[in-house]
C-alpha cells in the first residue's frame, strides 16, 4: 500500500484535506471540541487534584492525559461526527465516483483532526516542560510511536463506529461507550491514581481497553514507569513496551476488520 | 474497439429484492444512450453498477474495455459522473467545491472554465447551501466535466432545472458529444431523450423492455386514428378496417393501427361513399410518450415497490 502512496495519492488527499480544514473552521461545535475541550478537561481535572496521588512528575501526567483526551475527542468523537455528516450529505458517495481511493477518502477527511490532535500534544509537551519541568524522557520514541498508533487506531474505530450512528446528532450517544471505557482506562492506568492502588483484577481487564496501551506506552516513554509501578530505563523500556504494543496492534487489526465489514459509504436506503 | 460501455445480463439485488434483472445494452464511441423508465424501474441501480460504485450481483460490465469496479483506478480518470443527488458539503462555496474536486483529478480543466460551461461563473463565492436545486444540478454537471472525461454518466441531469437551463445543459452535452465524448444518461423527460439520444432503452421493473433509436422504439407502437360518428349512423355500418378498436364511449371511437394509411383510406372511402360526415377526425403517428406509457402501464409484478435510490 505504501508503495502506492504516489504523488497522485498525496495530491488527492491534500485536496480533500484542504476542503475539510475549511469545513472544520466553519463548524463551531467541531472547532470547540477540537481546540478547547481536551485542554479544558485536563485543566479541570488537574485543578481538582487528579494525578496528585501518583508519584509521577506532573508534567508527564498532564501530557499523558492530554494525549488521551485529544485522541478521544479530537480524533475519535470528531471523526465519528465528520464521517457520519459526510455520509448523510452523500459526500462520501460523491467522492467515491471520482479518482480518490477509499483509503484516501478516509485519510483526507481525518487529516485536519489528526493534525490538530498531534499539534495539541506537542504544544502541551512543550508548555509542560517549561512550566512543570519535564525530566529528559527515558524513551521518547516509544511515546511518539504510541501516539501515532493511537491516532491510527482511533481513526479506524471512528470509521467503524459510524456503522451504528445513523446521523450526526446520534454521534453524541453512539460514541459514549468508547469514551467512557477509555476514560476508565485513564483512571486505572496509574495516571490518575497510583498504579499500586489499582486492584490487579481491574488492571488485568483495563489493559485491553483501546486507550490503555497508548497511555501505558506514553507514560513508559516519558517517565519510564511501567503499568505495575516499576521504573525502568531505556533498554528495559522496549521489553516493557511489547505487551501494550501487541494490544494496540490487535485493536488496529480489529478496526480494519470492522471497517471493511460494516462501514457504509452512503445512507441507508 | 467501438463499444465504450458494454453491459451484459447485469443483475443487482438488495437483500432478496432484485432491482435489476438481467439488463443488456452497449454504447458505442461518440454515442448518447438514454435509459428511460418510471421511478423504481432500476435506472439508477443499473447506472451505479456501470459507474463502478457497486459490483453487479450477476452479469458483466465493461467500460472502456475494463471492469469499472475492479479496475476503478484505471477507469475513473477517463469518466465523469453526475449522480442523482449532489453530495456537496453545505458550507463550502461553489469555487471551493470545484477546486477540491479538481485537486483529486489527473488532468482537470481550469475550475473557472468548468463553472463557466454551466453558467455558474457569477455564483462562485456562494455557499452550496444557498444554491437553488437547479444551480446544484449545474454544479454537479461542472464537476462531471471537470476532468475532461471520455465517457460521461449523467443521472437525471436536468431534473429541477428551469427550461432555459435545460436547453443550456442540452447544448453543453451536444458540444461534448461533438468533441468525441460518449454519454450514458438516465432521464424521465421524454423530450430530453428525443432531443439528445442516438439510441435509448426503456426500463420497467428491472428489465429493458424496448430498445433502439427513437424511431425504432416508436415503430413498435401503433398509430392512432380517432373520430366520432353522427348519432344517425350505427356502429355496425362501419366497414372492416385494419386496426383495433380501443375506445368506444358511444360517441367517439379510437383505433390503433400498424397501417395508418390503409386504415384511413378504408375509413375515408367508406365515409365518402355513404355520405357520412366524420367529426373530430384525427390521425396521429405513435410518439415516444405513447411507447413509454404503454410500457409504464403494463401490469405490475407481485414484488413490492421500492425506491430507486440505491440502498
Amino acid at each position: 500500500m505504501s508503495a502506492v502512496m504516489t504523488a497522485g495519492s498525496v495530491r488527492r488527499v491534500r485536496a480533500l484535506a484542504t476542503a475539510e480544514v475549511r469545513l472544520l473552521v466553519r463548524n463551531r461545535t467541531a472547532m470547540f471540541t477540537a481546540l478547547a475541550l481536551p485542554v479544558l478537561t485536563v485543566a479541570v481535572l488537574s485543578s481538582i487534584g487528579f494525578g496528585e496521588e501518583t508519584d509521577l512528575p506532573l508534567g508527564a501526567v498532564v501530557v499523558t492525559m492530554l494525549a488521551g483526551f485529544a485522541l478521544l475527542y479530537v480524533v475519535y468523537y470528531n471523526l465519528v461526527s465528520a464521517y457520519v455528516a459526510r455520509r448523510e450529505e452523500l459526500v462520501l458517495k460523491r467522492l467515491r465516483v471520482g479518482e480518490l481511493r477509499d483509503g484516501e477518502i478516509l485519510a483526507g477527511t481525518a487529516l485536519p483532526s489528526i493534525v490538530v490532535a498531534v499539534a495539541q500534544v506537542v504544544l502541551t509537551a512543550v508548555v509542560s516542560a517549561i512550566v512543570f519541568g519535564l525530566d529528559a524522557p527515558p524513551n521518547v520514541v516509544v511515546a511518539v510511536l504510541a501516539i501515532v498508533a493511537g491516532v491510527v487506531m482511533f481513526v479506524l474505530l471512528a470509521a467503524a463506529s459510524t456503522a451504528f450512528t445513523r446521523n450526526v446528532e446520534m454521534a453524541q450517544v453512539s460514541t459514549l461507550p468508547v469514551l467512557f471505557l477509555c476514560m476508565g482506562s485513564l483512571i486505572f492506568s496509574g495516571v490518575v491514581v497510583p498504579a499500586d492502588s489499582v486492584p490487579d483484577r481491574v488492571r488485568e481487564v483495563a489493559q485491553f481497553i483501546p486507550l490503555t496501551p497508548v497511555v501505558d506506552l506514553v507514560q513508559l516513554g516519558l517517565t519510564g514507569q511501567t503499568p505495575d509501578g516499576d521504573t525502568v530505563g531505556f533498554g528495559a523500556s522496549w521489553a516493557e513496551a511489547v505487551s501494550p504494543a501487541a494490544i494496540l496492534v490487535a485493536w488496529i487489526a480489529i478496526g480494519v476488520w470492522a471497517l471493511r465489514r460494516w462501514f457504509r459509504w452512503e445512507p441507508r436506503g | 474497439m467501438a463499444e465504450v460501455v458494454e453491459v451484459s445480463d447485469v443483475r443487482r439485488s438488495y437483500g432478496d429484492y432484485e432491482a435489476v434483472r438481467g439488463v443488456t445494452f452497449s454504447v458505442a464511441r461518440g454515442e448518447l444512450f438514454a435509459l428511460l423508465g418510471t421511478n423504481g424501474a432500476g435506472k439508477t441501480s443499473t447506472l451505479e453498477v456501470v459507474e463502478g460504485l457497486a459490483r453487479p450481483s450477476g452479469g458483466l460490465v465493461r467500460v472502456l474495455g475494463r471492469d469499472p469496479y475492479a479496475d476503478r483506478a484505471a477507469v475513473r480518470p477517463r469518466i465523469g459522473v453526475m449522480l442523482q443527488q449532489g453530495g456537496f458539503p453545505a458550507d463550502l462555496t461553489v469555487t471551493e467545491t470545484a477546486a477540491m474536486w479538481a485537486g483529486t483529478l489527473t488532468a482537470p480543466r481550469p475550475v473557472a472554465e468548468a463553472l463557466d460551461l454551466v453558467d455558474l461563473a457569477h455564483r462562485t463565492n456562494v455557499p452550496v447551501k444557498q444554491l437553488s436545486g437547479g444551480e446544484r444540478r449545474r454544479l454537479d454537471l461542472a464537476l462531471a466535466v471537470l476532468g475532461r472525461p471520455d465517457v460521461l454518466f449523467l443521472d437525471e441531469p436536468t431534473t429541477g432545472l428551469d427550461p432555459e437551463s435545460r436547453r443550456n445543459t442540452w447544448e453543453l452535452v451536444r458540444t461534448l458529444l461533438d468533441d468525441g465524448a460518449t454519454v450514458l444518461l438516465t432521464t424521465h423527460y421524454l423530450d430530453e431523450a428525443e432531443e439528445l439520444a442516438d439510441r435509448l432503452a426503456i426500463m420497467h421493473q428491472g428489465r429493458i423492455v424496448r430498445t433502439g433509436t427513437v424511431a425504432e422504439v416508436v415503430a413498435s407502437q401503433p398509430a392512432t386514428v380517432s373520430f366520432a360518428l353522427p348519432p344517425s349512423v350505427p356502429r355496425d355500418r362501419l366497414p372492416d378496417l385494419a386496426g383495433t378498436l380501443v375506445v368506444d364511449d358511444g360517441d367517439r371511437l379510437e383505433m390503433h393501427t400498424d397501417t395508418m394509411q390503409a386504415t384511413l383510406t378504408g375509413l375515408l372511402v367508406w365515409a365518402r361513399d355513404h355520405g357520412v360526415e366524420l367529426r373530430e377526425l384525427s390521425a396521429r403517428p405513435a410518439s415516444l410518450e405513447q411507447a413509454f406509457l404503454a410500457v409504464a402501464s403494463s401490469p405490475s409484478s407481485p414484488e413490492p415497490e421500492r425506491a430507486e435510490v440505491a440502498a
